[in-house]
């Protein structure tokens, strides 16, 4: 072969439902190595690529739990341990006074695992990606819709893809450079 | 407005979409995106800008004398140690109060006329919330050991008094401010990558791109955003009670009569609510015209957040009501005569001017032509801003200023300083709206998207 390797092979849709009708397709020819690609969130898509789990939920709750427990053990912390103040002979664990901050700490550390889970599971930042290579992508963040077959799916073959994307009516279909 | 003669009354407005007819994918992206990249610099933007920049420097010349001189530059003495600085710290935290709000509940709501207006509305929270931080931090005296509120290992080997909702409000308003700043830059991130797309030069390429941090758009990294957006949804709807509550506590925790009240967290965040819609109103009117956003920001979105102004300002003039009342009905000499002291007092006009700009005048809301009227609606926003503002200067220094004893009541005025301080704080908020509206695209582009994509399938 001739050809330098591909990260993959991409066809241009004009509307969101060509693109989820796409995809369900490619995934039922057997593809799994894909992802689509659309300029706002389109019910359906994901499932369509056969992406089921989502993670986020979880981890958000394990910040929430982390900002409500230590919120409420700093406070504990500060108030009965570390710095006792006696007035009056009022309990130093005053735990009802501790409740809006144990409440705003809950907040703080769910909000920032969401923001920083999304991140993470989406591993962004990341500043190049081989799908910029193709020119049209960036009418990606404006109204056309992609679907990507990448190379390392075991059932690619450029030739047989190629036929395949070609076959589903596509604006086009191009090559991706790594 | 001239131009749009036909929409002029209740059924019309009814009937008007949230983004006018005729609009795609690629039509919203160019519309909102040109206003960044390739649209003139309207005229009104500089004169704007300049003014704005000019009370800034005012802000910073007032801050740098407070620090060499200190807060005896400000009104403030005993019994009146809350001044001006409180006052604007609340009222701004009130209008920072609508932003989250738009994004967050009226998303949870599946409310679809929130859309065109959530983003501006967040950039408005996080400046709003910045002036708002300004004001205790100057009232300190010493703000350089601002980080004493701060729980940190020191070496005086002191911890805060976390039950004192002074501390809380620390914790509140500090937590409001990064959860607003996460939610809107969250919102910004597919918005981003398209101005990356768009921009022609290399330089605007390159620092989209870098805070776009390679956003593709793929179906999975959609998926899960959704799912981080709704949850910061969630998060951010009892955050944003929560927060002008603590900020209430300030108050009702005292003993001073017209603080001591519980009421006051429902009826400071009614007021939060009021005060921020009357100041999304204040800019998205001439925003929309200056920028020719009239297809995005319809008289639907004017006519729906005009009801919510009226419905909330009727439930803070029930507050006042229940303040009155409850004096009366207390039977507490000190009630009562801080009652009478509030409208009759020595502070009186300020308080039937409350009454006036935050009761009677939004009255003319019930009217459904008034609703739909932007220039009558432009006004009564405003008069809602200066009413806002009044009713917290009632609360913070004409209680202050006769609590108990005869022998400690004392008489606040404000010197040219606070008045420096505040409009130079008016000034930095506009100035940041003015940056942001410049270089960030003011409505959510992709959300926008998606309400063509709704519209389409009916």
């Amino acid at each position: 072969m001739n050809n330098p390797p591909l990260y993959g092979m991409m066809a241009e849709f004009a509307s969101p439902e060509a693109l989820v009708a796409a995809a369900g397709r490619a995934h039922s020819e057997g593809y799994r190595r894909m992802d689509a690609y659309s300029p706002f969130p389109v019910e359906g898509l994901a499932e369509a690529i056969g992406f089921h789990k989502n993670r986020l939920p979880l981890i958000v709750l394990i910040g929430g739990i982390l900002g409500c427990a230590g919120g409420f053990y700093l406070q504990y912390w500060a108030s009965a341990i570390d710095y006792p103040l006696n007035i009056g002979g009022r309990p130093l664990n005053s735990w009802p006074s501790f409740i809006p901050v144990t409440f705003e700490l809950t907040i703080l550390l769910a909000a920032l695992s969401a923001v920083l889970g999304l991140l993470a599971l989406n591993g962004l930042p990341m500043p190049y990606h081989p799908v910029f290579n193709v020119e049209r992508f960036e009418l990606a963040t404006r109204n056309r819709f992609f679907l990507c077959i990448e190379a390392r799916d075991p059932k690619f073959d450029r030739e047989a893809t190629r036929r395949f994307m070609e076959g589903m009516n596509p604006q086009g279909v191009y090559d991706v450079e790594p | 407005m001239a131009d749009e003669p036909k929409l002029q009354n209740e059924t019309a407005a009814m009937e008007a979409p949230v983004i006018e007819p005729g609009h795609t994918f690629a039509s919203v992206t160019d519309k909102i995106s040109a206003i960044v990249l390739t649209r003139p610099t309207p005229r009104f933007w500089y004169v704007g800008f300049g003014v704005a920049f000019i009370l800034v420097m005012l802000l910073f010349y007032a801050i740098a004398a407070l620090l060499t001189i200190g807060v005896g530059l400000f009104g403030i003495m005993i019994p009146v140690a809350w001044g001006f600085d409180i006052v604007n710290f609340v009222w701004w935290i009130g209008i920072g109060h609508a932003g989250t709000l738009i994004s967050a509940i009226l998303l949870l709501m599946r409310q679809k006329w929130r859309q065109s207006i959530n983003r501006f509305a967040e950039a408005m929270t996080l400046f709003a919330v910045a002036c708002a931080g300004l004001f205790p931090l100057l009232h300190l005296g010493r703000p350089w050991y601002f980080y004493w509120l701060f729980p940190y290992p020191s070496t005086m080997g002191i911890q805060p008094q976390f039950r004192s909702p002074l501390v809380w409000d620390v914790f509140a308003v500090s937590t409001y401010f990064t959860v607003s700043l996460l939610f809107w830059y969250l919102g910004l991130i597919p918005d981003l990558a398209t101005l990356r797309d768009r921009a022609r030069k290399r330089f605007a390429r390159f620092a989209y791109g870098m805070l776009a941090m390679g956003w593709r758009g793929s179906a999975v990294h959609w998926h899960r955003y959704e799912m981080a957006y709704l949850l910061l949804a969630g998060l951010a709807t009892p955050l944003v009670v929560s927060v002008h509550t603590v900020v209430s506590f300030d108050f009702a925790v005292a003993l001073v009569p017209g603080w001591h009240s519980t009421i006051f967290p429902p009826y400071f965040v009614a007021g939060a609510i009021y005060s921020g819609f009357a100041m999304v109103l204040t800019l998205a009117i001439p925003l929309r015209k200056v920028y020719g956003l009239e297809d995005f920001i319809t008289l639907r979105h004017l006519k729906n957040m005009a009801e919510v102004l009226l419905a909330t300002g009727l439930i803070v003039a029930y507050g006042y009501l229940m303040e009155g009342f409850m004096a009366w009905y207390s039977g507490n000499l000190y009630e009562r005569a801080m009652m009478v002291n509030r409208m009759f007092g020595p502070y009186g006009y300020m308080f039937w001017a409350l009454i006036a700009f935050n009761v009677l005048i939004p009255q003319a809301l019930w009217v459904p032509r008034v609703r739909t009227n932007i220039p009558a609606l432009f006004a009564i926003a405003i008069c809602v801003n200066v009413g806002m503002w009044l009713e917290r200067y009632v609360i913070v220094v004409v209680s202050l200023s006769r609590d108990f004893m005869p022998s400690a009541w004392g008489r606040y005025s404000a010197t040219v300083w606070d008045y420096a301080v505040f409009v130079g704080s008016i000034g930095l908020f506009l100035a940041l709206m003015f940056i942001f509206v410049r270089l960030l695209p003011m409505i959510s582009i992709f959300e926008m998207r998606g309400l063509v994509q709704e519209e389409k399938q009916g």
